[in-house]
């Protein structure tokens, strides 16, 4: 990709510096912001909007701000966490099947059939049953919902690939099937896994707001966007900034990913527009 | 056909069975000794080893699944450890407001998802469509449970419109419970229809250059008349496919949203018997979650291979 493609496809400029603005921030908050997260100060307490809190502050004090770009750097992470898990299972799996077919690649499917049978909220009570609540418990609930979304669109763009000339080609070679996937396969099915991977980042940082909100997920003092609205929720018929301010940032993420999303569709493959690349919460 | 059906329902049945030896298995793997944890810290040794010859902890885990399995066949899904009630009846209960609240949530999804869908695909390239789409963007990133917060802060807490939560049993006031579920129902809603709308749009855009349509334009139909014949029918399989996702999904989500608007669902009653470790609840709540979905996923698969019978042919 160079800059005449990023000039004619202005949505995935737009989304993805809007992305870039947010990852940013949170990664910023790793070294400065601008009070620390821990510090309470019950002067303060719902300070609002204004020149000395950009955003106000919470029940205890705390500063809005810092706490939304710590909690937007704990979203992401579990969102790309949970990515990580879903491409690095679910697509050798997709690429397996893809290859081989025959028992492989109905293990593969029913394999598929059973972790969509299993909402990732339902993972989520299982595993906080088992070990407990936290940030950890929201990556594997959501990774594990990632898998079969992957293993799905790795398969489809496998196979739809490997009916080519110079995979053909490749076989006469000599190149084992295993060696196919890798040089010729998985090349060529990367865009389809990089605009999927931009659709479940957003529905991962959704997720993880739902999963915190009940108490699933993220711990204090660890902050996430999700776990702010569930601090808020007993105060925000009074004080409704405490749950308006991470609230909008979660859904301009979101929307930001969503359309940096639809942009590298058209940009990396124009082919792409009509295939339904799965878009639903779950 | 019937082989397609046959081998559908066949897999619905493995997947049900493996879902349930996981469920199991990872409740199984759980530290501590139930018995002991009902029982309190000063229980005497005797009183523990009672109770768990009581729930059957000492029998092999083999059998204790295929009791489990076998019981939840009679529909006896076992006895809560902390409400010491039979789990099927705690369920059946909290099912009277989790299953309406999922139902009115699908009914408004479609309701307004649908029309704003084929709204746009009418005016495609026009500011009404431009408008809808936005609009269909921002619903989609919108956290359903916000926007339930939201709904009660301009509803409930301004407007005073309708209860901000909690909820009245059907049987002790129906127009009171109905009301409580309205907000909770339109939080569920927005995302999905949002989806729906986007998904109705594509499709009908998608159609609207396949060869039928030219015909029946040929044949002297104007293009609205067409699409209306043959277009809308056409366009609505993808969103068949969507629509059992969401079902799936908003059963899910209700247990996020029940919090939102304190209502005494099945999500909240998974959720107690976590923080409380009642492990039969535990179990059998989350089978009933999954086999919800799955039977969904199967209705869905089934009805499609019955609308198109072009899949029907492909897939036997």
């Amino acid at each position: 990709m160079n800059w005449t493609t990023l000039r004619r496809h202005p949505r995935l400029v737009i989304g993805l510096a809007a992305t870039l603005i947010f990852a940013a921030m949170g990664l910023l908050s790793l070294i400065w912001t601008p009070y620390p997260i821990t510090d309470i100060a019950i002067a303060r307490r719902f300070a609002t909007p204004g020149a000395e809190h950009l955003l106000g502050a919470d029940q205890l004090g705390r500063d809005m701000l810092s706490l939304i770009m710590s909690g937007t750097l704990t979203s992401f992470t579990v969102a790309v966490m949970a990515i990580i898990i879903g491409v690095g299972i679910g697509v050798p799996l997709g690429l397996a099947a893809a290859i081989y077919g025959g028992p492989v690649e109905w293990v593969v499917l029913r394999f598929s059939d059973l972790a969509f049978a299993f909402p990732s909220v339902v993972i989520a009570i299982l595993i906080a049953t088992l070990m407990g609540p936290g940030a950890g418990n929201a990556v594997i609930a959501i990774g594990i919902f990632n898998v079969p979304v992957f293993a799905q669109v790795a398969r489809g763009g496998a196979l739809a690939i490997s009916t080519l000339d110079f995979v053909a080609a490749a076989r006469l070679a000599g190149l084992s099937r295993p060696m196919i996937a890798l040089r010729h396969l998985l090349p060529n099915i990367a865009s389809l896994i990089i605009v999927q991977g931009t659709i479940q980042l957003s529905l991962g940082i959704l997720a993880e707001a739902g999963l915190s909100y009940i108490g699933l997920g993220t711990q204090p003092p660890a902050t996430s966007l999700g776990l702010m609205l569930r601090d808020a929720q007993s105060l925000f018929l009074i004080h409704p900034w405490l749950s308006l301010a991470p609230g909008l940032a979660i859904v301009v993420i979101v929307i930001a990913l969503n359309i940096a999303g639809d942009g590298l569709r058209d940009a990396l493959d124009p082919r792409l527009k009509r295939q339904g690349l799965t878009n639903v919460a779950g | 056909m019937t082989l397609y059906l046959l081998r559908r329902i066949f897999g619905f049945f493995v997947t049900l069975f493996i879902a349930a030896a996981v469920i199991f298995i990872l409740l199984d793997l759980l530290p501590g000794d139930p018995a002991r944890f009902i029982l309190g810290i000063n229980a005497t040794p005797e009183a523990v080893a009672a109770l768990r010859l009581q729930m059957g902890l000492d029998d092999p885990a083999l059998l204790r699944f295929s009791n489990w399995i076998f019981g939840m066949l009679r529909g006896d899904f076992g006895v809560s450890q902390t409400q010491k009630l039979p789990v099927a009846g705690l369920m059946v209960e909290r099912m009277s407001v989790t299953l309406p609240l999922t139902v009115f949530a699908m009914v408004i999804s479609v309701a307004v998802g649908l029309p704003l869908g084929i709204l746009a695909a009418r005016h495609r390239g026009k500011p009404i469509d431009t408008a809808l789409m936005v609009l269909a963007q921002t619903g989609v990133a919108v956290p359903n449970f916000w926007f339930g917060m939201l709904l009660t802060l301009l509803f409930a807490v301004t407007l005073h419109w309708l209860p901000p939560g909690g909820f009245t049993p059907w049987n002790e006031d129906f127009w009171a419970a109905s009301r409580g579920l309205v907000l909770p129902s339109l939080a569920l809603a927005l995302p999905q229809a949002a989806i729906l709308a986007r998904v109705m749009r594509t499709a009908l855009v998608d159609v609207s250059t396949q060869d039928f349509i030219r015909t029946a334009r040929a044949k002297g139909m104007t293009f609205g008349e067409a699409m209306w014949r043959h277009g809308v029918r056409n366009a609505l399989l993808p969103v068949l496919t969507i629509l059992g996702l969401q079902f799936a999904f908003l059963i899910a989500g209700t247990i996020i949203v029940e919090n939102v608007f304190y209502l005494p669902g099945l999500g909240k009653l998974i959720y107690t018997a976590i923080l409380e470790r009642d492990l039969v609840l535990v179990r059998s709540g989350t089978i009933i979650l999954v086999l919800v979905v799955s039977f969904t996923m199967l209705v869905v698969d089934l009805a499609y291979g019955f609308v198109d019978p072009r899949l029907r042919e492909r897939r036997a």
